[in-house]
């Protein structure tokens, strides 16, 4: 055969065969459908435990009962006791080397996520008590009169 | 000249013969196509009757999951809808209901802003979203470098490292729960708090609701709450008839969420 039919076909295979030689170096070795299957499967397997290394910032308010456990108990019994420590508390991650990092967030954009009325006849917002914002001591922190720990509206000042 | 019988003949050979090369390959290993873990597959149901718009859920996500607090973007979002008596349907999620919702208006967006009487509603209520973990994930399908992928326990995750930031990924989603991680520059989206749920924690948006709105569990313990609830109770899906089989469950759908 010609030459003219050759030369293509050298330059092909040479392209081909650099592509396979670029894929071995930058694909890693973990990259493959593993046990997934070849539908949605196809990955780098080390990624998966990448994931799983991520810090975990919320411990739960099992993790605060170890220590304050007198204010777990008597929270408990209290309408806010269904509310998680770390909501209001912030993430206790490093808590116990550092226990000033955990700063309380008294603000009152946080008592109105469930407090601030809002007509939502179709849900559990319905049931909560709640206020008008702009009506109700306006430029006030709630908790100057009311108890975040526990809340009756009786016991107050 | 060919005759009848013969061109039949053939034409039954050239068939089957088309025909058997398909057939062995899905014969030789079905169980590569539909893979999966036998005994774990993450199940998440949402119970929207419990759900007061408070927004702590999103506000945990945010911290555990390190999104930009600030960056209007989220992988849980919680948004309200109000229908008028007239039967007009209004959604908002103020920065994805970051900081819940306190303001009695709609939030329209630009500004914008709806007043709704009270004597107008029909009826008003919350509902928490994030990724569906799909069966049949289109955001996996589209990936062209196999930078997200599902784990045989049903989790979509996505690899940082490989994601060429296409964004083919953000388009395919029916349900919108991906976007882009305005620090890493990759596909983003939620996993169920990977990092958690295989601790033998919750998820951050679970431990952080005071009404247990949100709940998760494992599809493939016949015992787990969760899924008790999804085979006995009545429970719906989003957008069911994309095909996905999301793994996401609902308690109270309403037909006006989308």
């Amino acid at each position: 055969m010609r030459n003219h039919v050759w030369r293509p076909l050298y330059l092909i295979i040479a392209v081909i065969a650099l592509i396979l030689l670029v894929r071995t170096l930058v694909v890693p070795e973990d990259f493959g459908s593993h046990e997934s299957g070849y539908m949605y499967g196809w990955h780098r397997k080390g990624n998966e435990a990448e994931w799983q290394q991520v810090k975990v910032k919320y411990q739960t308010s099992a993790y605060c009962k170890d220590c304050h456990r007198e204010m777990y108990d008597s929270i408990g019994k209290s309408p806010h006791g269904i509310i998680p420590c770390e909501d209001c508390h912030g993430p206790g991650a490093g808590h116990l080397d550092n226990p000033a990092k955990l700063p309380i967030d008294r603000s009152r954009q946080l008592c109105l996520r469930c407090h601030a009325q809002l007509p939502s006849p179709s849900s559990g917002r319905s049931a909560i008590r709640g206020i008008d914002p702009a009506g109700h001591n306006p430029e006030a922190e709630c908790s100057l009169c009311h108890n975040p720990h526990n809340p009756t509206l009786e016991e107050l000042p | 000249m060919m005759k009848r019988r013969e061109f039949l003949k053939h034409a039954i050979t050239v068939v089957a013969g088309l025909s058997l090369p398909l057939a062995a390959l899905r014969i030789v290993q079905p169980e590569r196509l539909f893979a999966g873990q036998e005994d774990l597959r993450w199940i998440f149901l949402v119970d929207t009757h419990k759900c007061v718009g408070c927004g702590f859920c999103v506000r945990a996500c945010k911290i555990e999951n390190e999104i930009p607090y600030d960056a209007n973007v989220t992988r849980t979002w919680v948004e309200r809808y109000v229908v008028t008596t007239d039967g007009e349907t209004f959604a908002d999620t103020p920065i994805g209901a970051r900081d819940g919702f306190t303001d009695r208006r709609i939030d329209l967006g630009e500004g914008k802003f709806k007043e709704i009487k009270d004597e107008e509603i029909e009826k008003a209520f919350f509902v928490p979203k994030l990724c569906n973990q799909c069966d049949n994930p289109p955001c996996v399908q589209v990936c062209p470098v196999g930078a997200t992928y599902r784990v045989p326990d049903g989790v979509v995750l996505v690899d940082r490292d490989w994601c060429i930031g296409c964004g083919y990924c953000i388009m395919g989603c029916p349900y919108g729960v991906r976007f882009f991680h305005p620090v890493y520059r990759v596909a983003e989206k939620c996993n169920f708090c990977y990092h958690r749920i295989t601790k033998g924690l919750k998820a951050a948006c679970v431990d952080a609701c005071p009404f247990g709105a949100r709940l998760i569990g494992n599809a493939r313990d016949p015992n787990d709450p969760v899924t008790k609830t999804v085979l006995a109770g009545r429970v719906g899906v989003l957008k069911d008839e994309y095909g996905t089989k999301p793994w996401v469950y609902y308690l109270g759908l309403s037909k006006e969420v989308r």
